[in-house]
């Protein structure tokens, strides 16, 4: 088969992150992610810190699979798309469980992406996945940078077509990124990855 | 790039042995990934650069423990946190336990700066049961316990503070209600009346090493477990349970849940939305 971004089918997770202007962009990828991907996906995006409700079930709309808020250390699943839930950090922790916390804002963000990217990074290490989207302040740069050090791979969404640029160009300014794409070339990449993943673990 | 601190689980095991074998607390099942962004934090705001630096100290300058624990110990909070919650109490919990026995106990496990707290007893105040309420509170960080004790609550947090309040309960009368007859503004800070507090007892206490010293009709412990990884939240769990008279009611974070847990059975269920629970057996 075509294969455009050369994808190793060695990742255990991916992760994305996403602010103001990324909702359409995370609606598209959802829509079109097959129904039997193969990993886990943690997404952390900018949400008002108060609303509980909502979210959730806007995302889950026009997606493949259901969008699930993860309870504290509850057991990640293979293929469960999960969403950080308003005013907690989210979290990758050791044995195969997420975990949850209300420490400080960071970024003025809670949940806060780099939270969410750099436990990730530290427990998947190479075997991740991070993808950052459109976005208005510099949440994420710092998580793309750790991903990148542990070897993961980086992919940003191209800031000509983001709606608000400075989330994807702070990060391309603190860190050599190895993709920068469009929306719909983040989903043929996803495509690739699923095909990918499923080869490896015939 | 610049070269990150990578603390590893080595590193953080070496750590927590010397504070056990030093000051006998133990941090050995607090959840790893927050676990090591606190101690990140640490470094950090201390300049150790390493975490051999961050022991050293700890092993040479007792006196900086208590820091260590200020700094360690997560105090975000808020009062009237998650609104909805502190409505089923005032609507369905605190009545229910006034109408088996006319008076109640409560017990704040984690009250941190003291938000919960505050909101407690001035909810109580307005259902005219403060009178017949006895309140414990305990934290494991001495200096945020003091920080409570004086009621006082940074004039930044007050915006949110009254809007989670107006969200909770609403309006009387055609308006809303208003926090500002219990507090006057000093300096940065709305200082609370400390009256509020007359029936509320402050104390240090270390929910993973601490006994069990009470028995209660209502215990929170809301967003403290979330720090433990699972052999901690049951071991925990178990002294929580056998802190609370039975047909007591445990309230917990909005996104915790006890269905993981060892003695899950003994609780039903009260509020799924709200995470109370109600103990069932002992």
């Amino acid at each position: 088969m075509f294969s455009r971004y050369k994808v190793s089918g060695k990742y255990r997770a991916v992760v994305i992150g996403g602010s103001a202007g990324s909702f359409q962009g995370i609606n598209k990828i959802l829509a079109e992610l097959p129904k039997e991907f193969p990993l886990p996906v943690f997404m952390c995006l900018h949400r008002l810190k108060h609303v509980r409700n909502g979210f959730v079930e806007a995302l889950s709309i026009k997606s493949s699979k259901p969008v699930v808020e993860p309870y504290d250390k509850e057991t990640i699943k293979r293929g469960q798309i999960y969403l950080a839930p308003a005013n907690y950090h989210m979290s990758i922790e050791l044995g195969n469980s997420i975990a949850l916390s209300t420490e400080e804002m960071e970024n003025n963000s809670r949940p806060a992406i780099d939270y969410t990217f750099e436990t990730a990074a530290y427990v998947f290490r190479d075997k991740l996945v991070g993808i950052l989207l459109s976005g208005a302040n510099k949440d994420g740069a710092y998580g793309m940078m750790r991903i990148k050090q542990k070897g993961g791979l980086t992919i940003v969404q191209d800031p000509e077509e983001s709606a608000i640029n400075a989330m994807p160009n702070a990060a391309l300014a603190q860190t050599k990124v190895d993709m920068i794409l469009k929306v719909d070339q983040i989903i043929e990449f996803l495509l690739e990855l699923d095909r990918a993943c499923k080869m490896s673990q015939l | 790039m610049s070269i990150e601190l990578d603390i590893e689980i080595t590193d953080i095991r070496r750590l927590t042995d010397l504070i056990k074998d030093k000051y006998g607390y133990d941090f050995k099942d607090y959840a790893m990934s927050s676990f090591r962004r606190r101690i990140k934090r640490v470094i950090d705001i201390y300049k150790f650069k390493t975490v051999d630096k961050l022991i050293q100290v700890l092993d040479t300058t007792p006196t900086f423990f208590e820091e260590f624990i200020s700094e360690i110990t997560v105090n975000v909070t808020e009062m009237f946190r998650d609104p909805t919650f502190w409505r089923i109490l005032k609507e369905q919990i605190i009545p229910n336990i006034i109408l088996n026995h006319d008076r109640i106990s409560i017990w704040h496990a984690g009250c941190s700066s003291g938000e919960e707290v505050l909101s407690m007893v001035i909810m109580l105040h307005e259902m005219g049961f403060l009178e017949k309420a006895k309140i414990m509170a305990t934290d494991i960080d001495t200096a945020i316990i003091n920080k409570a004790k004086t009621a006082a609550i940074p004039l930044k947090n007050m915006e949110l503070n009254q809007k989670n309040y107006t969200s909770a309960f609403g309006s009387e009368g055609g308006q809303p209600l208003n926090l500002k007859k219990y507090f006057r503004d000093v300096g940065q800070e709305s200082v609370f009346d400390k009256s509020l507090l007359q029936n509320v007892t402050y104390r240090k206490h270390d929910l993973v090493q601490g006994s069990v010293f009470s028995k209660f009709d209502l215990v929170l412990c809301r967003n403290v477990m979330i720090y433990f990884n699972q052999t901690l939240q049951n071991a925990v769990l178990a002294k929580l349970h056998e802190s609370m008279f039975k047909y007591g009611y445990l309230a917990i974070g909005s996104k915790e849940s006890l269905i993981w847990c060892d003695i899950a059975n003994k609780f039903i269920v009260v509020n799924n939305e709200e995470k109370i629970y109600k103990k069932i057996k002992d």
